[in-house]
């Protein structure tokens, strides 16, 4: 499995990263060999097998719907980056 | 006091020999002098460490204490403490004061436990040496040029070092129990679900799990017993009663059945590996446990299907991050989307971006079937093998890692080759088992790992094992020169 340049930009993309073109080049190497590997359990005959999705087997519990935290949006909100009247800043995202 | 294990400072401080003050201040005073050649911390909480210890010394004398209170802890810097930066080995946390307490921090405050500070870890657990994190590679005090392993490195580096009797780490892949190896001490992975991951930063959500790093089997049970049990906050928390695991620590092994992994024994083993294992399968020998042969037939494909679950569940874990609500935000942002790729590609470093293209990518339309669910039905056929090996043994030995400590820079330019570090420990997270290593004789003067595997739930019986080891040979005593 080998990874193009290309790849690795929309691969970026879909992951909101930002990569040099030199970056660029070392991933698509670095990636095509991860996937080398990961192509060994292609040879595994899984035809009848289910899928795990839980080491325990167990199903999700759910819990009663009610309040049980207290508000505490000022010591939540204490790590952003920027905030004003308590809300998270951004970009202007329309004109 | 520090060659001291867990259990005699525990006795210690209830026969009043020394306070809770004294040992902590022992402690951060080793920490000061010792620590700037090993880089295992990367916080260190002296002022509320000595508030704690007070408040555990005032317990104390108030009738009120149990076999935690008091003892100094340290604590993986993956775990939210409350007050106190929450780096999780990364840039894009650097800044962040975690708002509360992961549910095992907050297990062992109630405990009465003192926290020293918070450990050096490859960033957002992904690594197997330590180096990937942002605050710098930890050193392993065996010899200082090499790594420690990890992602758990700072934990497994200062219980070796004696710069802490007991220390928390996470493994994911083998991130407790390789650490352990490299560095000569005890490290349990419990069953999947057994310790809540309720503010433990995740990384793999259906691999993650918590456990002790101690220098003996006897101290990883003490420390177990205050971090495990069921958390309602943790929605996959397993909801069964904890076992007592210090009461059949002294069981004899008389009758055990111990299951050795032909897999794991042959393709050009490390013969230094393979010694040092053979010495510990003699010992259980000797003991009277019955060895026996078995085969995991896939267990081959471990790695490459790990490769797919954790970095799929790491991209899907770590889109949290964007430069918004917490964490590193770029400066200047064009716009959201600016916003968004320079926050996240300035805050992580190179390996958590590999993860993080490896998981989008096998996540993306179209590759979802062959990647991610032929993974999850590989992970199917290698939690078989274990039911079907577990109907002929009690638990399952195989060495920890396939070689000792390496050297610093010597494995950062092959990804691939850093990910084998993990072929014998993979399996166990995917199958959702306990494994604990546990200290086997040196070899080339460095420390190896010895691990055994148990039955869901079967903590208790894997410390018991270990114990018995350690009861009989020393290779778990042997302390690095000059720390």
């Amino acid at each position: 499995m080998s990874l193009t340049t290309e790849d690795v930009e929309k691969i970026a993309h879909l992951a909101r990263l930002a990569i040099g073109p030199e970056e660029g080049e070392a991933l698509s190497h670095d990636l095509s060999n991860i996937l080398d590997l990961v192509a060994q359990m292609e040879a595994a005959d899984t035809a009848d097998v289910t899928p795990m999705a839980h080491p325990l087997e167990m199903n999700q519990r759910l819990r009663p719907d009610r309040v049980t935290e207290s508000n505490q949006r000022e010591r939540y909100m204490s790590n952003a980056p920027l905030a004003e009247d308590g809300l998270f800043l951004v970009p202007k995202v329309i004109e | 006091m520090h060659e001291k294990t867990l259990a005699e400072l525990s006795a210690g401080l209830a026969a009043g020999d020394f306070s809770s003050v004294e040992l902590t201040r022992h402690f951060l005073d080793r920490i000061e002098r010792l620590d700037g050649r090993l880089n295992s911390f990367i916080s260190v909480t002296a002022e509320q460490a000595l508030a704690q210890a007070e408040a555990a010394d005032a317990r104390r004398a108030a009738g009120e204490a149990g076999p935690l209170t008091g003892i100094p802890v340290a604590h993986k810097d993956i775990f939210c403490t409350r007050g106190v930066r929450t780096s999780c080995g990364s840039r894009m946390l650097d800044n962040f004061i975690s708002p509360y307490d992961a549910t095992v921090v907050e297990r062992l405050d109630a405990a009465g436990v003192v926290m020293l500070g918070k450990t050096n870890m490859d960033e957002f657990a992904m690594g197997s040496s330590n180096e990937t994190s942002y605050y710098g590679p930890v050193r392993n005090p065996w010899d200082t040029e090499c790594v420690p392993g990890g992602s758990s490195g700072g934990s497994a580096a200062a219980v070796a070092a004696r710069l802490a009797p007991a220390a928390t780490g996470t493994d994911t892949g083998g991130s407790i129990r390789q650490p352990a190896a490299l560095t000569g001490i005890t490290g349990l992975k419990p069953t999947y679900g057994r310790c809540s991951r309720y503010g433990m930063i995740a990384f793999a959500s259906s691999l993650d799990q918590a456990g002790p790093m101690t220098r003996t089997a006897e101290d990883a049970a003490l420390l177990l017993g205050g971090m495990a049990g069921f958390d309602e906050r943790d929605s996959t928390s397993a909801d069964r009663p904890l076992d007592d695991y210090l009461s059949g620590l002294d069981a004899p092994l008389q009758g055990l059945r111990v299951g050795l992994v032909r897999e794991f024994m042959e393709n050009d083993l490390d013969p230094g590996i393979a010694a040092a294992t053979q010495a510990v399968i003699d010992e259980l020998k000797r003991q009277g446990a019955e060895i026996v042969e078995i085969s995991l037939p896939n267990v081959h494909l471990s790695v490459s299907a790990y490769y797919v679950v954790a970095p799929a569940e790491c991209s899907s874990n770590l889109s949290r991050f964007d430069g918004v609500r917490y964490g590193h935000r770029c400066e200047d942002p064009r716009d959201l989307e600016d916003l968004y790729k320079r926050s996240r590609s300035e805050g992580f470093g190179a390996e958590v971006k590999r993860r993080i293209m490896i998981g989008t990518y096998a996540l993306s339309a179209g590759f979802y079937d062959a990647y991610y669910i032929k993974a999850q039905k590989v992970r199917q056929l290698i939690a078989a093998d274990f039911r079907a090996a577990f109907e002929q043994v009690d638990v399952i030995a195989s060495p920890t890692a396939p070689e000792t400590a390496f050297r610093i820079g010597q494995k950062t330019d092959d990804p691939v080759s850093m990910y084998l570090q993990d072929i014998y420990t993979i399996a166990v997270n995917l199958a959702g088992l306990p494994g604990i290593s546990i200290p086997a004789p040196q070899s080339g003067g460095m420390p190896t790992g010895f691990q055994l595997i148990g039955r869901l739930f079967d903590e208790a019986r894997l410390l018991n094992v270990a114990h018995r080891i350690q009861q009989e040979t020393d290779w778990h005593t042997l302390a690095p020169e000059g720390f």
